[in-house]
């Protein structure tokens, strides 16, 4: 029960923020509402046991990309108005509303499998189990997430230096 | 675990490694490009050697088959005359030479991953090695149009990522795993080939990947990608970006929506029809040949997915072998288009008038792979579209192919305008048209491919007939 009211109070302001992100003309006052929504989806991963997943969105999108997002936009002098108001303001709008529809139709029409227990163990040893064991996990993703990493930052820097 | 299921792909990371140390220490910047070329002979030798097998590692996301090992085999060629094409061009971007091999073997080795993994969360991680790769190559020139096209790449592409992510979250919510056989399994086993979810994840798939195709309605990225980027990168992403694309699906729907091939081979039958057609129609009105090639391999795309459509192991032979003919008639064009703009410095088709008095051999295979393009014998273009036509009949898709023929013939105006203007245009000077022997090499090796595979196909068929049957019908 307690659970419930923390998602949907959670919940609200996550999508009141990512609203306020699109729609917001200041562009400062928008990254501060992605940061915001950054840490309701972290408290979304809480309230699911997720605790490592939490740790790390805090970590990686609230400290790193919030920071990184602020700080372009104040050393670009150009871009304090948001996104202008363009012809296509509409048009996006139906089509938002239509997919939108169409996925709250989906995920009720569906009969997904739920899980009904909470995990309460903390689960970094077992995403590293998942993530590092060589038969049965996911460490052939993670190895060629290393190589997009490396060209990653050797586009970086090509497309940063002079010519 | 065996390791060396995965040498080809290490090999190929290590080359580009390699070829990146080696520009710290070396002067003579063309020797990269040997280095690059010569190096390639490693990983495709590997892939050779493990031709017959048909293993799976790291609990199954890995898995080569004779299907993986065909397309790793065919990126390595692609790649290979990508790079001797761009010795002509690599002045435009002295500075960053070792860097311009080194990510397009990066994106080679992602490709090679994109068609050997089987299992969700690694395809996507291939996928966006990709991507970013051919995001940096495309703006790889940084002037303004270049700059463009990169940024343009990247946002679309992030979008189609995110896409494909909710459909493959979908799929994963659904079934409950990311393997793509057990996907197949617990779809038959539940009952829930009905789901509103998989439906919609098949949708949502169906939009993500069709964006690396280049399939209408997610081929608005094209002309200006095309036109912006540097000549090879273009070559690249139309053949090679493309058949990485059409590999991951063929894996992707074949081998875990198999059993809902109802669905989807009716949903790629409406796509392949408006994909052909407006590539086609679009593509007469371009007077940049740059651009009427990029809409032309959207209208090939649409061929392509006449093979998906058919949702049969006939249908994926016939793309599979579709889409080497494709790739040597693409290049050729791409490579003859690279060495003749290099001197006139335009990509207007007017510009190209007269060019076969200029060029007499560059012309005569430019002309060669436009006809082999429009589909006429005997060039390989029309034992593809002969192969993958009747793939489609076969499966009851005559609308279809009466579609794509009627499409052909619109197809041939415009290829043929282009031979036209070049053999019987006046000439706008008399200048001669250098070009490198790299360039002439890779050139000479694709209208070869071109003309053995339009006159003794059988070969080549045999291979994309054992390739496809690896996959589940």
């Amino acid at each position: 029960m307690g659970l419930d009211i923390a998602f949907w109070i959670l919940a609200v302001v996550c999508v009141g923020a990512a609203l306020a992100v699109v729609l917001l003309r200041n562009i400062f006052r928008a990254a501060l509402f992605l940061v915001l929504c950054f840490f309701t989806v972290a408290g979304i991963y809480v309230a699911l046991g997720a605790d490592f997943l939490a740790g790390a969105q805090v970590l990686i999108y609230v400290g790193a990309i919030g920071v990184l997002i602020i700080f372009a936009i104040m050393l670009t002098r150009e871009s304090r108005q948001g996104s202008p108001s363009g012809r296509l303001r509409l048009p996006a709008l139906l089509i938002g509303l239509l997919f939108l529809v169409t996925m709250v139709f989906v995920v009720v029409g569906t009969d997904w499998s739920v899980v009904a227990e909470i995990p309460t163990e903390p689960t970094t040893s077992a995403i590293a189990q998942a993530l590092f064991s060589g038969e049965e996990g996911f460490v052939l993703a993670f190895e060629i997430a290393a190589a997009l990493i490396l060209a990653a930052i050797i586009g970086a820097i090509v497309l940063v230096r002079e010519k | 675990m065996n390791i060396y299921l995965l040498s080809p792909e290490i090999s190929l990371l290590a080359l580009a490694l390699v070829v990146i140390l080696l520009d710290l220490f070396m002067d003579r910047k063309w020797l990269l490009g040997v280095v690059s070329v010569v190096g390639l002979i490693v990983p495709a030798a590997f892939t050779v050697a493990l031709w017959g097998t048909n293993q799976t590692a790291f609990g199954g996301a890995l898995v080569v088959d004779q299907f993986s090992l065909f397309f790793k085999l065919f990126f390595l060629v692609v790649v290979a005359l990508v790079i001797l094409s761009s010795t002509d061009y690599a002045h435009k971007f002295a500075a960053f030479r070792g860097e311009y091999y080194a990510i397009l073997l990066l994106a080679t080795t992602g490709m090679m991953l994109m068609a050997s993994t089987r299992e969700l969360i690694s395809i996507y991680v291939a996928l966006e090695l990709t991507g970013i790769s051919l995001y940096v190559l495309t703006g790889f020139l940084k002037d303004d149009k270049s700059s463009e096209a990169g940024l343009k790449y990247l946002l679309l592409g992030a979008v189609a990522s995110a896409v494909l992510l909710y459909g493959m979250a979908l799929v994963f919510g659904l079934t409950g795993t990311t393997h793509l056989r057990e996907i197949a399994t617990a779809i038959s086993a539940e009952g829930l080939l009905s789901s509103p979810a998989l439906l919609m994840g098949i949708v949502l798939l169906v939009a993500g990947f069709g964006f690396k195709i280049a399939a209408v309605p997610f081929q608005m990225w094209v002309p200006d990608v095309y036109e912006g980027a540097p000549t090879p990168v273009t070559a690249y992403l139309s053949v090679a970006s493309k058949a990485a694309g059409f590999a991951v699906i063929l894996r992707v729907f074949y081998e875990a929506l198999g059993p809902a091939s109802l669905d989807w081979g009716m949903i790629f039958a409406v796509i392949a029809a408006i994909t052909m057609t407006v590539g086609n129609v679009v593509a007469i009105a371009q007077s940049n040949i740059k651009r009427m090639l990029g809409y032309s391999s959207i209208a090939q795309a649409g061929y392509l997915m006449i093979g998906l459509a058919a949702a049969s192991t006939t249908g994926s032979s016939a793309l599979v072998f579709f889409l080497v003919c494709y790739a040597f008639t693409n290049l050729g064009a791409f490579i003859a288009i690279i060495a003749i703009s290099n001197k006139i410095d335009s990509d207007q088709i007017a510009d190209y008038s007269g060019m076969a008095r200029r060029a007499p051999l560059l012309s005569l295979a430019l002309a060669l792979c436009l006809i082999s393009l429009a589909g006429i014998p005997p060039t390989a273009g029309f034992m593809a579209k002969l192969y993958i036509f009747s793939a489609g009949i076969d499966s009851g898709l005559v609308w279809l192919v009466i579609i794509a023929v009627i499409n052909t013939v619109i197809a041939a105006y415009y290829y043929l305008r282009v031979v036209r203007v070049i053999y019987l245009g006046a000439p706008l000077s008399e200048e001669r048209v250098p070009s490198s022997g790299a360039l002439r090499a890779a050139l000479s090796f694709a209208c070869l491919g071109v003309l053995a595979l339009g006159i003794y196909p059988w070969m080549v068929l045999r291979i994309a007939e054992v390739a496809a049957s690896m996959l589940l019908p």
